[in-house]
């Protein structure tokens, strides 16, 4: 069998695994136009920071890969021709395919604005964004951040480790709306205030203004701010253009059913670019987790290597660093819209908007827990700070634990949440172990 | 036992990294090497965690540098069931 993976994301490097468990005869071909291959782009944000140097992004599994028997081509793919089994490259070859994994993922939507096309406006969808962002970070004293969610944050915290003065904007009236609630935005806007970021709200950039470099931005309320660089973080879309092409079904990813497969037999789709039918719910969504998108990939190369294996989506979870504060996400969260977001964000799941039964919270200095109950389980949680919490969680919410014998307790006035959860998760786990 | 013990204090730490070793949430992690490269002795632990081993290598230090380092939380130390009845 000869297997086409596009894409060298952890979707693509998961389902070369996969397909290498199963069929160790087979041709792996694997093409991708970022420049610098497969590492951890979450870890983009870190680099930033200057937590890890570039380099340490790549994986120094170079043993394994090898291993792993894949033809790696550079290059961008122009078009699928699902008649003739066989993908185009800008170069002029192409290459056949018996089985074709689509595992290109999302770019950053763009910011539409007039000036948006000036050098010193800069989003981060890959490796070189990020050192376009620290070129311009060391020389400029001043950046405007546009943007709802997990990347716009960390655009903001990149510019405050290095010493760049930050106007943070949001459109609506606090941080994040659609997956935390307004206690939850206030602690990481307060936390963004101590270290010097400037919040601004109801705010809205209608033009960057400058010439041949970024001199300010035009608010729609008529403020002009003065800065270097605007750097924008409003969503993000799956990339779309070959499979609308190809003529595979699409709606706002690429639609695949339980194992994967798009509406073209043998051509699959995994990770940011896949929408993905959930028989649980019932239809088909987007997750922009890393997580799934490894499960994704892995579980697609099953299925092209003729393991049949339905993809079973996990319990959404991320974790992620809210101005120095560590948050896990949960499953459901149940939030609806976020003005400072277009459609899905980096680091985002849909399941997360689905409402609770209710929701109950407990908060401390800077820790916070809040969980969402349905009427026997916990259907999601938020735990900001302290992670001790965070795995019991984790594993009582993906087991769907059923939680009736405490939920009264739970939902009683000034109830102790985070001990009454303690106290169950140690009878819980002793139980299942 | 008593919540605050479950959770670890620094007494059960000293326990811990006497007869323990680093053990991966792995779906926390997204490979990004801030734990190799804080590593002193240069372990691959991003490696482990990609496989969802827990780090067994003869010469981990359990010095912690890549749990406290890691910025979502994947590592942590556990005991190992060897020493857990002398330990407990």
């Amino acid at each position: 069998m000869k297997y086409v993976i596009i894409g060298t994301g952890v979707a693509g490097i998961a389902a070369i695994e996969a397909i290498r468990s199963v069929d160790t005869a087979g041709e792996i071909t694997v093409v991708g136009d970022d420049p610098h291959g497969f590492y951890s782009r979450p870890g983009l944000a870190y680099y930033l920071t200057g937590e890890v140097p570039d380099k340490q992004l790549f994986p120094q599994m170079a043993e394994e890969f090898r291993k792993l028997r894949f033809h790696y081509i550079k290059g961008h793919v122009t078009r699928i021709l699902p008649a003739a089994s066989r993908v185009d490259l800008q170069d002029g070859s192409s290459v056949t395919y018996g089985r074709l994994l689509l595992a290109i993922g999302a770019s950053a939507t763009p910011l539409t604005v007039p000036g948006a096309q000036l050098p010193g406006v800069v989003k981060l969808d890959h490796l070189d964004d990020a050192r376009q962002i620290l070129k311009f970070a060391r020389r400029g004293k001043t950046a405007v951040v546009v943007g709802g969610g997990i990347t716009a944050l960390e655009l903001t915290e990149a510019f405050v480790a290095r010493g760049v003065k930050v106007h943070y904007l949001l459109r609506g009236d606090r941080y994040w709306s659609n997956v935390l609630d307004a206690q939850e935005s206030r602690i990481i806007e307060n936390r963004l205030r101590e270290e010097g970021v400037q919040l601004h709200f109801h705010a809205e950039v209608i033009e960057v203004q400058g010439q041949n470099s970024v001199k300010s931005v035009r608010l729609l309320d008529g403020r002009v701010l003065r800065c270097d660089m605007v750097a924008y973080a409003i969503g993000i879309q799956p990339r779309l253009g070959l499979a609308r092409e190809a003529g595979l079904a699409v709606d706002r990813g690429v639609l695949v059913n339980q194992f994967l497969e798009s509406s073209v037999p043998g051509i699959y789709a995994a990770g940011d670019v896949a929408q993905v039918y959930d028989p649980v719910a019932g239809r088909s969504v987007l997750d922009s987790l890393w997580g799934p998108a490894r499960d994704q990939g892995y579980t697609a190369g099953l299925n092209m290597a003729g393991r049949i294996k339905a993809y079973h989506k996990s319990v959404p979870f991320n974790v992620t660093r809210l101005a120095g504060l560590t948050t896990t996400i949960i499953g459901a969260v149940g939030h609806g819209r976020d003005d400072d977001l277009v459609g899905i964000a980096r680091g985002d799941s849909e399941t997360w908007r689905e409402l609770p039964h209710a929701m109950i919270a407990q908060s401390g200095e800077v820790n916070r827990l809040r969980l969402l109950i349905g009427e026997r389980t916990l259907v999601g949680a938020i735990v900001m700070g302290d992670q001790k919490l965070s795995m019991p969680l984790e594993k009582m919410i993906g087991n769907g634990a059923d939680v009736s014998s405490i939920r009264d307790q739970l939902l009683a006035p000034g109830a102790l949440i985070a001990e009454i959860v303690s106290t169950y998760w140690l009878e819980w786990s002793r139980q299942h172990a | 036992m008593a919540i605050k013990d479950l959770f670890g204090t620094s007494s059960t730490r000293r326990r811990v990294l006497a007869s323990g070793h680093v053990v991966p949430d792995a779906a926390r992690c997204v490979q990004c090497g801030i734990c190799s490269y804080n590593c002193p002795i240069e372990i691959d632990v991003r490696a482990h965690v990609w496989r969802g081993e827990a780090i067994v290598h003869s010469q981990c230090l359990t010095c912690g540098e890549c749990v406290a380092r890691c910025p979502r939380g994947v590592l942590r130390f556990e005991r190992t069931d060897l020493f857990a009845g002398k330990a407990g």
